[in-house]
């Protein structure tokens, strides 16, 4: 008890000290997250997307992902279909920003087209999926404002409002485990209407080069249409040294041929 | 079946298969295989009564396309091969094509392709003005996108001012029309073996075409140009109405240009095409507006609006003078990628339209189910292609396996 008391008062010296606003905390984790996982470079991986309905019946998608880090700017990625069969060789190009619209266009294999995309439409589905666009794309840390709500069990909760207006959700509540690395154990999306819409979980977290935590499962479930998708990523590869020229609408083409 | 025809595909095979394998005992270890084949079931029903003898209206059809590469280097090496035959009512739409056969390498700025490849070049929806490489499989499919092999040696050059890529071409290969039974054709059937060449080296002509494109913001420009036998052959007509129908050799500079600015796509396509025979300008410009997500559960609702112009004389393979296109592109983004495209080109100086739906849905994770319908109505009589086809209104259902 008497420690209790002594804790307190020194966090709240600490507090005092610092004269810390919720908001100034949440974007001090926000960018302690980002910092801890500066300097991958590049990193190449495969998952698999379990897409299930209401009624429990199942569908499933294989993709590669290419991501390429950038500091000054948003990161680059890549993504190739392998499957359904008849989307196999599709795959999108996307240059994040960390302020302003992030660029993409869309690789067609059965006419060979190099389309650009409207990056506008971030809050529908990805192919059918519970994840939207937004939640897949890079997570820059401009692309929220933050409040830090309490810490619980060793997990920073913050709360994060969308910058773009064009987003679907009003808030996010992230859960940071501190102890490790900063990395997001679990978030949850409120709809427009702040409604509760959707719980992602990331679980089977694996540790690469002693330093960047990567989450084996992602487990996205839509409260408001009981359906749910599961990404299982393979183990990643943080040593194909890729470069800007990976990133490319010619490395586009090729990826998807 | 002109198989004869097509055997310098074959040579072609022949030659580079054994160069690949060489390669591929080099770095054995790395390689990765794949292999895909997709059959297809197709009907094509034409409600109409023919324009002309000879021409059916059902045309039950398969086809099967056949898929291989294989990759090493990490992928920056690679051999590319996709096969295709056509079984059809009409024997001039039974058909094989080496859609593809090509050796890559890429090397981080540059990339080099060299046998049969397709390219694609533009931006536009209604009409492909830019898009030159690839003769168009004219049998195939009604909108053009089907294209034939093109034998060629590619070099990409990847800069901080943008993608240069530099085409040698050193075979043309001919436009295939649709035979006696089939519809979509002219009063005659045009056999392909009697239209010739304006140059003297023929198919054989060694042709060229370079390509600069790049990316600024919001912009997406391309710039090209293309020297050799053009792929639409020209019908001139001599004094006592005999047809003459060749291949010119043309010069086309094409430009393509996409402004993408929030759900707006704004797109221009122009050509200026020049020939001993014939010089033209043609364009397309217009703009796709999608409003995605509408019902909160990923329905998206694009409508594009183009206008198409051709100032070419009438003896051309194209009914897109003075002409515009509306349409909308309705994807539920579901499981199954249900898709549906409906649009309509009406002429501004005449009554002719044609209105079009095309959809789409995957059954299952490996069966996919296509529906199209053209539709030509009041097509003028002054029209000197579509009112060919002014009966040829049809409707096609096919159902893919992919395997």
């Amino acid at each position: 008890m008497k420690k209790t008391i002594i804790t307190v008062v020194a966090l709240s010296i600490i507090g005092f000290a610092n004269a810390q606003t919720p908001e100034q905390r949440g974007l001090e984790i926000a960018k302690a997250a980002e910092k801890a996982d500066l300097g991958f470079n590049s990193s190449s991986v495969q998952l698999k997307m379990t897409l299930k309905n209401k009624n429990g019946q199942t569908s499933e998608r294989s993709l590669t992902t290419r991501t390429l880090e950038l500091t000054e700017d948003g990161d680059k990625s890549l993504i190739v279909f392998n499957s359904p069969k008849d989307v196999k060789g599709t795959s999108t190009l996307t240059f994040t920003h960390k302020v302003g619209s992030d660029d993409q266009w869309l690789y067609l294999p059965s006419i060979k087209r190099v389309k650009r995309i409207s990056s506008n439409n971030k809050s529908g589905p990805f192919v059918g999926s519970e994840f939207a666009y937004e939640d897949l794309s890079s997570q820059e840390v401009e692309k929220y404002s933050y409040k830090f709500l309490e810490e619980k069990n060793g997990l920073l909760i913050v709360e994060q409002d969308p910058v773009d207006p064009k987003s679907g959700y009003t808030r996010r509540v992230v859960s940071y485990n501190k102890n490790k690395g900063y990395r997001i154990e679990k978030v949850e999306f409120y709809d427009r209407k702040n409604a509760l819409l959707k719980t992602l979980t990331y679980s089977d977290y694996k540790l690469y080069k002693n330093k960047f935590w990567r989450a084996g499962v992602f487990n996205m479930v839509n409260h408001q249409s009981n359906k749910e998708t599961r990404l299982e990523f393979n183990d990643y590869n943080f040593d194909v040294n890729l470069t800007d020229d990976d990133f490319s609408q010619v490395a586009l083409k090729r990826a998807g041929n | 079946m002109k198989i004869l025809k097509s055997s310098y595909h074959v040579l072609i095979f022949l030659f580079l298969l054994t160069q690949f394998n060489g390669y591929a005992q080099e770095e054995d270890n790395a390689l990765v295989h794949e292999f895909e084949l997709e059959l297809e079931a197709e009907y094509r029903y034409f409600p109409n009564k023919s324009a002309f003898e000879g021409q059916k209206d059902h045309f039950p059809s398969i086809a099967i396309q056949p898929e291989y590469s294989s990759q090493w280097n990490n992928g920056y090496e690679s051999i590319n091969a996709t096969g295709f035959f056509r079984l059809d009512q009409d024997d001039n739409r039974t058909h094989w094509d080496i859609r593809e056969l090509y050796y890559q390498k890429a090397k981080s700025n540059w990339e080099l392709s060299i046998g049969l490849k397709k390219i694609f070049w533009g931006v536009t929806e209604s009409n492909h003005l830019v898009d030159i490489i690839n003769q168009t499989d004219a049998v195939e499919s009604f909108d053009g996108e089907d294209k034939l092999g093109q034998p060629m040696i590619q070099y990409t050059l990847s800069t901080n001012y943008g993608n240069f890529d530099i085409f040698y071409l050193p075979y043309h290969r001919k436009r295939v029309f649709p035979g006696e039974k089939g519809r979509l054709r002219f009063p005659l059937v045009i056999d392909e073996d009697a239209i010739n060449y304006e140059s003297s080296a023929k198919e054989w002509r060694q042709d060229f075409a370079i390509r600069w494109s790049h990316f600024f913001g919001a912009f997406d420009i391309g710039l090209s140009h293309f020297y050799g036998n053009g792929r639409e052959p020209l019908f001139a007509f001599d004094a006592s109405g005999n047809s003459n129908a060749f291949y010119p050799v043309i010069n086309q500079t094409g430009l393509d240009l996409q402004v993408t600015h929030n759900a707006f796509l704004w797109k221009f396509e122009s050509i200026y095409r020049s020939s001993e025979a014939q010089d033209f300008f043609a364009l397309v410009a217009g703009l796709e507006y999608t409003f995605s997500n509408i019902n909160g559960n990923g329905l998206d609702i694009g409508v594009l609006g183009e206008y198409l112009y051709d100032d070419r004389d009438e003896l051309a393979l194209n009914a897109l003078q003075n002409d515009i296109f509306f349409g909308s592109r309705i994807a539920l983004n579901d499981t199954q990628d249900t898709s549906i495209l409906i649009g309509g080109i009406a002429d501004l100086e005449s009554s002719s339209k044609i209105f079009s739906i095309e959809g789409s849905r995957r059954l299952g994770n490996s069966w996919k189910v296509e529906l199209e319908g053209r539709f030509f109505s009041n097509i003028d009589n002054n029209e000197f292609i579509l009112s060919n086809f002014r009966e040829d209104t049809f409707l096609r259902l096919s159902i893919s396996k992919f395997f």
